[in-house]
């Protein structure tokens, strides 16, 4: 009851009550489920890693490490550092584009805020397939942009712009755009205002308020909107497939042939847990480094 | 990869633990005795086949003729249908469209039931060499669907020239640079490399495996994408001028644009068989034969040759077929003895793996 | 889930509970110029979806030629087999998945809550909304086949059920932090047992979260590809499984009629889940 008494802020201390009713039955089916359903397949999918192929998928019981080793193959290795930069290019192209737009959505008036906040979603909330289809139409030799543009007079031939690892760029960037603005906004709305006006009242250029002031501190929420983009960019199959031509493959590609065409599965579980490992890595460095940003400040 | 691997007993070969349960549970492959006599409408049928590649109503034909309930339902590849085979016990599906070398490898691992000739008569409809082709001699496990060869389809408007070699294909003239596609497929990526350089496309040599991989490497920045499925509206559409093509295939394109040609190269292609095959788990073996039973009756095959544009291995469907059709599609129109100089793309056992890893290594370079 | 995997996850669920305009004060007046990239930016995100809904009312048959209006792709949409199966396969999913995650992502939520001290067992419910899709449409694939599990809608609705379970948790959980614990506390120094307080007070006070929570994990089981890719049997495929092979197999204009559709029910369930969010969210 002394808890009762001391209770701080309800949001903060909202765990420690106790009601009176055993735990297990509100952990346990949830947490069955996931082990049987999440934690046994990933386990799995480890312990197949260190076995052979059997020729129609599944393993054969023969202890083996070359499916680690192969990882460091220059044809694997090259697949994944290719992965690793296109995520990267689409990241970094997402931040760009989506930095200044979440930066004027915040600041629009309530009511636009909303309007606008909703349009940057929506176009998420449709099938991604068909998303990722547009933009055939769109990119096509003799599709819309090549029509428009010989239409317009810039160019009399159309130009290759699909099948190529840039139309893997755009596609993976349309794709995940949105999930670099939502959280961009959502630190950068929580800026207060008066912050900015105090610099901005103090003689500081718009620039230099922006620069000292608003930038730094939407920084955790670029990293989120990093991570958001570059986790589904790193493990899609799909768009390097449909509009990357099969030329330029992707380590989601690799894991899906390895299951549905090589039948590789120990290969493929090999790769997938790799993919999981170094994203996992990823969110890890990123949580840390935005914990000292959002701390640093105020400590200081 | 090392070689010596101890093998599990109750897995033949070497399949997988999944798959060594799944075939353990059903039997694997024995004949069991059939009724001739069983109420198909008391059965239901589900089928798997390639997409497009059925006339839209065959399910309700067949339905109609039988009584028996039947559902169609699409593969991508033959890749794609034996993984899904393979990964259940009980895939859910009665008769499977595969390709010759699948079914030989299906049936090898007891995936597959034994066909019961007796319920299949309309099988004297074939031609003679449809029944010992090398994948399966005696159509034991597979009953051919349809069949054909592989060659280079394109658009005389665009390559400018008639291509003979497939050397037009993989080391194409500068002009053609970006506007040729390949297949990715199974055997039908390293076909083209292998006949160009005069080896059989069944080769297990290291060597002249190696030598197939680094033409393909070289080819591969020329093309302007791996396609299976939609090369022929990739000339339609005029983004590519010449795609390696199944001759049926190419005309769908033919369809849509006349001006579209097709060409077996000098060096030489592959026969490929797409064949029907029962499954061992299947509860439906009568309606299963039945179905196949049905497809091999000559109207009905006409029917599927006229709505697929394919040539079917059934004489009397052949014969029976609208001459102005093959006017149209001169591939319907290549003879059964053309096709059998063609090469039989068997199944290879475990060395089937060399090409699977050629086919990776390929596609996973960038 | 590729794509929706993030859509949860704290900053984006806090965006959208932001969406409440009357939540911040209002902001500064900015220069004009700074409107121009926001315009840009919804053109990059909006041409390819004005172009595939114009050309759902394309008269031609050629997706890149313009030949006169007609709206004749729609009831052909109607009459495709494959794709109102594939529908009906995705809402069986959707709904099974659903009802899967609103249960056990609502105990899990409020057993971690109240029961829990360290954050593992929290990381460890929500981890399946982070985990790559790849990695867990496989590894349940290679434990389907292990079991020798016959595939279909069933393995599909397990297998939603785990990463719809896990954002339901994380959302239930994010309104736990805002319930005041001591309605709960009165409710039992009045004589209510825990369950009658369970049912009577907590779940209420829950509600919100536990209808945005089942509406999130229905939507993106509906849009799902890869882990259904995965673990459905090929005579059971689910809507963008058929979509899939339709891309793949050379669009016909029933696509873009259907992606119309498909984006006209987004945007209603948008704005209805707006509404409802604004009539029952925020309790002040």
């Amino acid at each position: 009851m002394t808890e009762t008494l001391q209770r701080p802020a309800p949001a903060a201390r909202a765990g420690r009550v106790r009601l009176g009713l055993a735990p297990a039955p509100f952990l346990a089916p949830g947490m069955i489920y996931l082990i049987v359903f999440m934690a046994v397949p990933v386990g799995l999918l480890a312990f197949y890693t260190f076995f052979e192929r059997g020729r129609f998928g599944g393993i054969v019981f023969e202890f083996t490490l070359d499916n680690w080793v192969k990882l460091f193959e220059p044809l694997y290795l090259g697949v994944i550092l290719q992965s690793i930069a296109l995520a990267g290019i689409v990241t970094l192209l997402a931040l760009l584009i989506g930095y200044p737009m979440a930066y004027a959505i915040a600041g629009l008036s309530p009511k636009w805020r909303t309007v606008a906040l909703v349009a940057v979603v929506l176009p998420f909330w449709t099938n991604f397939l068909i998303r990722t289809y547009a933009w055939i139409l769109l990119l096509n030799n003799a599709g819309w942009v090549n029509q428009w543009l010989q239409g317009l007079g810039i160019t009399d031939a159309p130009i290759s712009m699909l099948y190529t690892p840039q139309a893997i760029v755009v596609g993976l960037l349309y794709m995940y755009l949105p999930l670099m603005v939502l959280p961009l906004y959502a630190s950068l709305q929580q800026l207060d205002p008066s912050l900015r006006e105090a610099a901005t009242n103090l003689g500081a250029t718009p620039w230099r308020a922006f620069r000292t002031v608003t930038f730094p501190l939407s920084l955790p929420g670029a990293l989120t909107g990093c991570i958001f983009v570059f986790v589904p960019a790193m493990s899609n199959f799909v768009i390097p497939e449909l509009i990357g031509g099969g030329k330029t493959i992707m380590i989601g590609n690799l894991v899906r042939d390895q299951f549905f065409e090589a039948r590789d599965w120990p290969f493929g579980a090999t790769l997938a847990l790799l993919l999981t490992i170094f994203l996992v890595l990823v969110i890890v460095v990123q949580s840390a480094v935005s914990r000292r940003l959002t701390e640093g400040p105020r400590r200081g | 990869m090392p070689t010596t691997r101890r093998v599990a007993a109750a897995a033949a070969g070497t399949i997988a633990l999944a798959f060594a349960l799944s075939s353990c549970a059903s039997g694997g492959g024995g004949a069991e005795e059939l009724d001739p006599n069983a109420d198909l409408s008391e059965q239901t049928l589900t089928v798997s086949i390639w997409a497009d590649y059925s006339p839209e109503d065959l399910a309700e034909r067949f339905e109609e003729a039988t009584g028996v309930k039947t559902t169609i339902v699409n593969h991508t590849t033959n890749e794609d249908i034996v993984a899904k085979l393979t990964a259940s016990a009980d895939p859910g599906i009665d008769v499977a469209f595969v390709s010759g070398q699948y079914a030989q490898a299906l049936g090898e691992q007891g995936i597959l039931a034994k066909l019961d000739k007796s319920l299949i008569p309309n099988e004297k409809n074939l031609y003679p060499e449809a029944l010992e082709l090398a994948y399966d001699e005696g159509n034991v496990y597979s009953e051919p669907y349809a069949w054909g060869t592989t060659g280079l389809c394109y658009r005389p408007d665009l390559t400018g020239f008639d291509p003979t070699s497939w050397n037009d294909l993989l080391n194409p003239k500068p002009e053609l640079v970006g506007k040729t596609t390949m297949l990715s497929t199974d055997r039908w990526l390293s076909m083209p490399a292998l006949k160009a350089e005069g080896h059989s496309i069944n080769t297990t040599d290291d060597a002249e495996l190696e030598d197939a991989k680094a033409q393909l490497l070289e080819t591969k920045p020329t093309l302007l994408a791996y396609d299976d499925t939609t090369f022929y509206s990739k000339l339609v559409s005029g983004e590519a001028a010449m795609v390696e093509a199944w001759d049926g295939w190419c005309n769908y394109g033919i369809a849509e644009d006349p001006s579209i040609k097709f060409v077996v190269p000098e060096e030489g292609a592959d026969l490929w068989v797409d064949t029907m095959t029962v499954l061992e788990s299947s509860k439906n073996k009568e309606a299963a034969m039945a179905f196949i039973n049905y497809i091999l009756d000559p109207e009905v095959q006409t029917w599927v040759a006229e709505n697929i544009l394919y040539k079917v291995p059934n004489k009397a469907a052949m014969d029976a077929l609208d001459p102005a059709l093959i006017e149209s599609y001169p591939t319907l129109g290549i003879t059964v003895d053309e096709l059998m100089q063609q090469e039989t793309i068997v199944d290879l056992g475990e060395d089937s793996l060399k090409y699977v890893d050629l086919n990776a290594e390929v596609l996973a370079t960038n | 889930m590729a794509d929706s995997t993030a859509s949860v996850t704290n900053p984006s669920t806090t965006a959208m509970r932001e969406l409440d305009p009357t939540a911040r004060p209002r902001a500064v007046r900015k220069p004009r110029g700074i409107l121009v990239p926001l315009w840009l930016g919804y053109v990059f995100l909006y041409l390819p979806i004005l172009i595939v809904v114009v050309m759902s009312f394309n008269d031609s048959e050629n997706l890149f030629v313009w030949r006169g209006f007609s709206l004749r792709w729609y009831p052909e949409l109607f009459t495709d087999e494959a794709i109102m199966q594939g529908l009906v396969n995705t809402l069986v999913v959707a709904t099974g998945a659903t009802a899967i995650a609103t249960v056990l992502g609502t105990l899990l939520a409020y057993g971690i809550a109240h029961y829990t001290r360290g954050g593992l067992i929290r990381a460890f419910a929500i981890a399946p909304a982070i985990l790559p899709d790849l990695l867990l449409g496989i590894g349940l694939l290679t434990l389907f086949s292990l079991l020798t599990v016959t595939l279909g809608l069933h393995s599909v609705i397990i297998a939603h059920g785990v990463f719809a379970t896990a954002f339901v948790t994380a959302i239930v959980l994010a309104r736990m932090a805002n319930l005041d614990p001591s309605l709960e506390e009165a409710s039992r120094d009045l004589g209510a047992g825990p369950v009658r307080t369970f049912v009577r007070v907590t779940l209420p006070q829950l509600a919100p979260g536990i209808v945005a929570g089942a509406l999130l994990a229905f939507t993106l089981s509906i849009d799902e590809f890869v882990i259904a890719f995965f673990t459905t049997a090929p005579t059971q495929p689910t809507l963008p499984i058929v979509i899939y092979s339709m891309v793949r197999f050379g669009v016909t204009p029933e696509v873009n009629a259907l992606a119309s559709l498909l984006l006209l029910v987004s945007i209603v369930t948008v704005i209805a889940a707006q509404r409802l969010t604004r009539l029952t969210g925020t309790p002040k």
